[in-house]
């Protein structure tokens, strides 16, 4: 009994000790007010975040997602109040639909307008036909990405992936629309469609390949390929340059059948609780400077023209990985919102194939 | 009179956080996205995919629950036939693993249970064969036997401690030998350890999303999973919820079968 | 001597298999390569970094805080609701010991998106708070089911007896009840300690923006490639308790020591 006394009391001390060291009270909201963001886990250079908390005087309270679906019902239910979101195309669309964003007033956001290029507002309308909810952060491919010490042939085709060769070394996404993009793509259909029967297509064919699939995961992909862990791996273009620089051995690649372009844009929530807070900050982003120090952090392509100008590596600056010149590829594509229904279709789908 | 009033934070509490809530996962479960009732729901476990689910969740937390059990009973044995000062060490070292992060901890055996991971490289540099056995359900029961160890060992445990050492005496006076002993004495005197034991490995064995994500490779699908991704990512509270309400049924059956094999409540975690 | 033999090595067996993850997370926390695979060197660096990495901290901060804050608020109701509960008839006694168990034995999943939905319901705003409230929901149990126990073996005369010589109800109580169902309450308080810390599911579904438990912080960094200050955490944590352990145990006391009864 005493024993469980005294352990408690060394306990209590401990952690009291404990709170003492980490401080309390760190949240005090900075003098001039704050903004809540609620961005992709590792999609931003701390560093930016705080530079604008000392330029502005603007506290940044910062939530990161892993998904846009996860993302979406907690915007929905509107407990967590963000102000700044930063969604995938087809979701600023659902986002649109459902009447959840805010117009953006570019007057109040001059690095937006003049710093990003004229051709992602133009692709953008693809989800945001009047261009007055997003702010195009940035954009990539979706490719296969490869060892070239473990694969001999050369890839150029999502075909690969299904390669009985490569059994237990394939990699997939763990994400309903980009595991049926690959799938469609490779049965010669549109990620977009809402047909049944090209669906259920689809699902068969990820059903055939799960034998072969060694995990189906999001952003370990590139931990496991910089480690060998597997021979092929579907992954965002962002994170092939990283893994390029960290295992020489990796190359990526998009396959000849298509793939899908994407676009993650900053977007302002229609009840926002810090409007003008919302509008300084992703102008700020926007900034040639800052926006370079994110695209050398984050390694994801960035459709800031005049950061890219600065950029001074010229291998980096021209790659094709980071800055692809699209018009040599056909069947890319941009995810749309499927609505509700649509959803629906392709989640049951894709439980059907998780559960095979 | 005073004495019941003391109690009423705790029954306030009782009705707006444990019954509430319930009742709220019951509304939904039983209503569709406007609002009638419907049972489409809960019927909805009978779907395909969602009955594997379940099926695969029962099969793999059976499995573990029982090797818990096989692992715990000789170990809180031992444990009890140790000496007073010893005995409360290795209590606490069996307890310690569970003050590391549970994420951490299985996340840990995804370490060293890759291709290249730690288990492999030492059975490489053995000249012995590789061990795959991540990403499969073999790793997942691996890792609800490795979190749950120390709920099956601690009831039992305590079980065991209080049998009364007079009464084994007494058997062995009167001529039992030592496996009589056990079988007749132990066994059944421990019994609502045993009981305890199986309800805290059990049931978050049966609804674990974590270790099967983590450990799965997140190509088998538990019962678990799928009500996470209906709330996190499909959206579909009220699918989710009447898959939850399935699920409730399980537990119940637990708390029915502990209350008949365990009446005056002797067996405690604690 | 043979079964002691086979005793030691079951147990060393068992020993391996606790604690092979731990010491694999203790090695990688001195791992100078960033990625689990390979090893890249001895370094300390991980240790400066965590000291230097605010978001960390303030998830374990937020962790300590709530782990603290709900155990106490929960060994106090609970306690009180024990005292209630003896005076209690038979059937609402049963009654209210089933309700009791309800968080203990339905699935974490279940109680996390159930507290959701009435924190929706209810309109409040997701944060520290409503994990405040989660976490003393399930902590409760675990107090009464420590202390009921120890109430009931308590002689009833006892309390009477002191009320006849001329103590008050209060005073009472805690000179003569307290001290016998101390051992109730502080175990209760420990596993209140330890189920809140390590909570992940519960705090999952009913947190708000920019607070984030180590648990969660771990859960999002797992997909990204966990940041190897995490590791360095989970050691120094580790030894901390085992520090305390070691100490207490070498710290002169009754011979019943310990968590179990």
């Amino acid at each position: 009994m005493k024993k469980l006394s005294v352990l408690l009391t060394a306990l209590t001390l401990t952690a009291a000790s404990g709170l003492a060291l980490t401080g309390c009270g760190s949240s005090s909201a900075g003098e001039n007010g704050e903004v809540i963001v609620y961005n992709w886990g590792e999609y931003i250079d701390p560093d930016t975040i705080t530079m604008f908390e000392e330029e502005t005087g603007i506290k940044v309270i910062y939530d990161e997602y892993e998904t846009n679906e996860i993302m979406y019902p907690k915007v929905e239910a509107g407990a967590a109040s963000y102000d700044v979101v930063c969604p995938s195309d087809y979701m600023i669309q659902k986002m649109i639909e459902n009447d959840l964003l805010s117009e953006l007033n570019f007057d109040n956001m001059p690095n937006a307008r003049d710093n990003i290029g004229k051709q992602y507002y133009e692709q953008s309308r693809e989800f945001d036909p009047e261009n007055k909810y997003a702010v195009p952060y940035c954009f990539g491919t979706v490719g296969i990405l490869y060892n070239k010490t473990m694969v001999e042939e050369p890839v150029d085709s999502w075909s690969i992936l299904w390669d009985e060769k490569y059994a237990g070394n394939i990699l997939m996404q763990d994400s309903v629309r980009d595991a049926f993009m690959v799938a469609l793509k490779l049965d010669g259909y549109s990620m977009n469609t809402l047909d049944p029967a090209q669906l259920e297509e689809a699902k068969n064919t990820l059903i055939e390949q799960k034998p072969l699939v060694q995990a189906y995961v999001i952003d370990q992909v590139r931990d496991k390929m910089i480690g060998g862990e597997a021979a092929l791996g579907v992954i965002y273009s962002g994170e092939a340059l990283y893994t390029k620089a960290e295992n020489e051995d990796l190359e990526y690649v998009i396959p000849k059948e298509g793939t899908n372009v994407w676009i993650d844009s900053w977007v302002i929530l229609k009840d926002a609780p810090n409007k003008e807070n919302a509008e300084a900050f992703i102008d700020f982003m926007c900034r040639a400077d800052v926006a370079l120090k994110n695209f050398e952090y984050i390694t994801y392509s960035t459709p800031n023209m005049a950061a890219r100008d600065l950029i001074e590596d010229d291998a980096l600056k021209n790659s094709p990985v980071a800055f692809p010149d699209l018009s040599n590829y056909s069947n890319l594509e941009t995810f749309h919102y499927l609505g509700s229904d649509g959803d629906e279709l392709y989640n049951n789908l894709w439980k059907e194939v998780k559960s095979n | 009179m005073k004495k019941k009033l003391l109690g009423l934070p705790y029954y306030l509490w009782c009705l707006i956080f444990i019954l509430a809530p319930l009742c709220m996962v019951f509304y939904y479960g039983l209503t569709d996205k406007n609002g009638i009732f419907t049972f489409q729901n809960v019927s909805a476990i009978s779907s395909p995919e969602h009955l594997k689910a379940l099926l695969l969740a029962l099969v793999l937390s059976l499995i573990a629950t029982f090797i818990c059990l096989l692992l715990s009973y000789p170990l809180s044995m031992i444990l009890c036939g140790m000496k007073k000062g010893q005995n409360s060490l290795m209590v606490f070292i069996f307890i310690l693993p569970m003050w590391m992060n549970f994420l951490l901890r299985t996340l840990a055996w995804q370490t060293l249970l890759e291709k290249t991971g730690v288990i492999n490289n030492i059975l490489s540099f053995l000249h012995l064969p590789e061990l795959v056995i991540i990403n499969t359900p073999y790793a997942i029961v691996l890792g609800m036997v490795y979190n749950f160890l120390p709920f099956m060992v601690l009831p039992i445990y305590n079980s065991l401690a209080k049998i009364d050492e007079n009464v084994i005496q007494a058997a062995r006076d009167l001529g039992a030998n030592s496996i009589q002993v056990f079988l007749h004495i132990t066994l059944p005197l421990s019994t609502p350890g045993i009981i305890s034991g199986i309800t805290m490995v059990f049931v978050p064995a049966l609804t674990t999303f974590v270790i099967s994500k983590l450990l799965g490779g997140s190509k088998i699908l538990l019962i678990g999973n799928v009500i996470e991704e209906e709330f996190t990512q499909a959206s579909n509270w009220h699918l989710g919820s009447g898959l939850s309400i399935v699920l409730m049924l399980f537990i119940l059956i637990n708390m029915a079968l502990s209350a008949l094999f365990d009446k005056e409540g002797e067996g405690s975690f604690l | 001597m043979m079964k002691t033999t086979l005793q030691k090595i079951y147990m060393g067996l068992i020993f391996l298999f606790l604690y092979a993850p731990i010491a694999t997370l203790m090695v990688l926390s001195f791992n100078a390569s960033k990625t689990r695979a390979k090893w890249g060197g001895f370094t300390l660096k991980w240790y400066q970094a965590l000291f230097r990495n605010s978001d960390i901290l303030n998830a374990l901060r937020n962790t300590l805080l709530i782990a603290l804050v709900s155990s106490i608020a929960a060994t106090v109701i609970g306690t009180a609701a024990c005292i209630s509960i003896m005076s209690l008839k038979k059937k609402s006694r049963t009654i209210i010991i089933g309700i009791t168990n309800i968080p203990m034995l339905n699935a974490e999943i279940v109680t996390g998106i159930s507290l959701m939905l009435l924190f929706l319901s209810l309109g409040l705003r997701f944060g520290l708070g409503t994990i405040l409230l989660s976490h003393i929901t399930f902590c409760i149990p675990y107090v009464i089911l420590s202390v009921m126990p120890r109430m009931q073996h308590l002689s009833p005369y006892t309390y009477e007896a002191a009320l006849d010589l001329g103590a008050g109800p209060v005073s009472g109580f805690f000179k003569v009840v307290f001290p016998d169902i101390l051992p109730g309450v502080l175990s209760g308080f420990l596993m209140s300690f330890t189920m809140s810390l390590d909570d992940f599911i519960i705090t999952h579904f009913t947190k708000g923006a920019g607070i984030d438990t180590l648990s969660t912080k771990i859960y999002t960094e797992v997909k990204k490639g966990i940041k190897p200050e995490m590791y360095a955490l989970s050691t120094l944590i580790f030894v901390t308790v085992l520090i305390l352990l070691i100490l207490v145990n070498k710290a002169p006391g009754k011979e019943k020591g310990g968590v179990s009864k």
